[in-house]
């Protein structure tokens, strides 16, 4: 038997060049963060109160939009995925126009429905006194509905990946389909609803469009972190950098941490 | 049977341009064997016992309850069926211990969750697996989740066991050892069995009678020792290894394409003419002597065939031949040489077609 000769791995310029340009474009920006943040004051721009304010609501608000979005997101990737019904491909269609849509556009959106004189809002403040747009609800719902979409794709590829005939197996043993669903088929996807959730959870922290458009900017009460981010670039580009990077150790520090726990194998 | 069948089933379905139709009774511990091969029907045939896919027409009734009966609107669900399942790769629940994959049966079926894992653990005991409760489904050898899977599909304690292929996955010396504990284990089950195989050693081996289906429909039926004398179908044959022909018999004479062999048995009209590979003798020349059924052949093909060499010979009929490695050294064989063939009448089996 020959040994295949060993061979230099030759990789084409064409390929290469653009490469390394692409990763300095996503690199560089981050180290001018990094580069310009100032360090000296740090501690001092940190303990200020509306920074953390800032950052507790984003973190809070993240989170309830992604719990939002796992209890409504994966029954509707489970339809998807398991169900034959006519005009699915439509509804997994429309699942996916908030990923295109322009998040201001989407904010826009949610102001016609849930506002005050939205078509829901009206009603919900009429028989509930309940009103969204401009307060935290409106915050969650606004990430919720930007977000959504990615955990919705997540789970739905796992569950196509799952084989069904455990669902099947489940069922000669005597499961119904929702003790199948929770006993055997969530188990199953449980690393794909974890990547999912994941995702989720950044898209949402991140959220700028819909939120500024439907929740506005209110310290304390809607303004998240982006939106403080780019308030303060307006006027003290110093506290800006400086909370971009609380965002960025934040969000990069959760999403490793989870992935992991969660998505080790992903 | 004098008491009705546990099982009674008249299976029609269409799937595209399949269609099933299959009468089906097993008895209260009775183990038959659905045989055939790919694409028969057999899996069809499981998955509408166990209320995976419905019926399209005919009925299923489980001791005397009708299960799926498309012309009265009864359709029973799986998860309402008095039936237990072991899959071809088992489908063992992976994010489970071996003893949950058990116990899921009994605690859907209504036991807490002590009593479900009491009995389970029982189960595992019985098919020697106690000390791997704890494992879960990878940690498990193919053998041991084999067995797993036999213990879930029984802890239900379903009237209608179905088996799909239990031994396909398993390498051969596993399949010798699980094939012999599955016996022992069926053979204690009182409710009716079904062993879906498209290899005729489980069969023979596990069940108390066979039913052969080739495109959707029963071919065959009977106890081991009925099918393997008198194979009815080329497919039936080549199982149990025998030249089968089908020809007008006239007393002790079977006409076949244009050769009339002489058989023992006695027979009239439409026929069978059954012998095995090893009961033809090739000669280089033309044999004399003793009343024999001799044909001029020609040799298409040469195998290994255990210590033997399998001959397949083209000529008036076709047929296999086993000789040994000297015989055929001593013969020359090779594709395309010209034989003479020659069958004793007493080695041949003659029946009714």
């Amino acid at each position: 038997m020959t040994r295949p000769a060993r061979r230099r791995q030759r990789v084409p310029l064409a390929l290469l060049l653009p490469a390394g340009l692409g990763l300095l474009f996503l690199v560089l920006p981050l180290a001018g963060l990094l580069v310009r943040a100032p360090w000296t004051t740090l501690p001092r721009r940190l303990a200020q109160p509306g920074v953390l304010t800032a950052l507790r609501l984003s973190l809070e608000t993240a989170t309830a939009a992604t719990l939002l979005c796992v209890v409504l997101g994966v029954p509707l990737a489970w339809l998807l995925a398991r169900v034959e019904f006519p005009g699915r491909r439509l509804v997994r269609a429309l699942v996916t126009v908030p990923l295109v849509l322009p998040p201001v556009v989407g904010g826009v959106a949610l102001l016609l429905v849930f506002g005050r004189r939205g078509l829901l809002g009206s009603w919900l403040d009429a028989t509930f006194g309940v009103t969204l747009p401009f307060t935290t609800a409106g915050v969650v719902l606004a990430e919720a509905f930007v977000a959504m979409p990615f955990l919705v794709i997540a789970v739905e590829g796992a569950l196509r990946g799952a084989d069904p005939r455990y669902e099947e197996a489940a069922a000669t043993l005597g499961a119904g389909r929702w003790t199948t669903f929770t006993r055997v088929t969530l188990p199953l996807v449980a690393p794909g609803v974890a990547a999912g959730a994941v995702l989720c959870w950044a898209r949402a922290l991140g959220e700028f469009g819909a939120t500024i458009t439907f929740a506005g900017n209110y310290p304390g009460r809607t303004q998240t972190m982006p939106l403080a981010v780019y308030l303060a670039l307006e006027t003290d580009v110093q506290a800006a950098i400086v909370l971009s990077l609380i965002l960025l150790t934040v969000s990069v520090a959760i999403l490793a941490g989870l992935r992991d726990r969660w998505v080790g194998t992903a | 049977m004098t008491t009705p069948p546990l099982l009674d089933a008249h299976l029609v379905a269409d799937r595209g341009a399949f269609h099933l139709d299959l009468r089906l009774r097993i008895g209260a511990g009775e183990v038959v064997a659905l045989l055939g091969p790919n694409g028969a029907g057999k899996t069809t045939a499981l998955r509408a016992l166990a209320g995976l896919d419905p019926l399209s027409a005919g009925h299923l009734t489980l001791g005397g309850a009708d299960l799926d009966r498309p012309d009265r609107r009864v359709w029973t669900p799986p998860e309402r069926r008095p039936v237990g399942v072991v899959f071809q790769d088992y489908l063992l629940f992976p994010h489970l211990s071996a003893l949950d994959n058990v116990a899921f049966g009994p605690r859907r079926r209504g036991a807490d969750r002590r009593t479900a894992r009491a009995r389970a653990q029982g189960w595992l005991d019985r098919v020697g697996l106690g000390e791997q409760a704890r494992r879960r489904p990878r940690q498990l050898s193919g053998g041991q989740a084999q067995r797993v899977a036999l213990a879930r599909a029984l802890a239900v304690e379903p009237t209608l066991l179905l088996l799909d292929e239990p031994l396909a996955a398993l390498d051969a010396r596993t399949r010798l050892d699980t094939r012999a504990e599955l016996q022992h284990h069926l053979g204690a089950h009182p409710g009716a069995t079904l062993l879906v195989t498209h290899d005729p050693l489980d069969a023979l081996v596990l069940a108390d009678r066979l039913v052969i289906v080739e495109q959707g429909r029963v071919v065959q039926e009977g106890d081991a020792a009925t099918v393997t004398a008198r194979p009815r179908t080329d497919y039936v044959a080549r199982l149990v290894g025998l030249n089968l022909h089908r020809g007008h018999a006239d007393g002790h004479a079977v006409t076949v394409g244009g050769l009339t062999l002489t058989t023992a048995d006695t027979v009239r009209g439409e026929a069978f003419v059954a012998f095995p590979p090893a009961a033809v003798a090739l000669h280089p020349n033309r044999p004399d002597g003793s009343p024999r059924n001799v044909w001029p052949a020609t040799v298409t093909g040469v195998q290994r065939h255990g210590d033997n060499l399998r001959v397949q010979l083209a000529g008036p009929v076709a047929v296999a031949a086993d000789v040994t490695p000297a015989a055929a050294a001593h013969l020359g064989l090779r594709p395309g040489q010209p034989v003479w063939a020659a069958v004793k009448a007493a080695e041949t089996r003659a029946y009714p077609a």
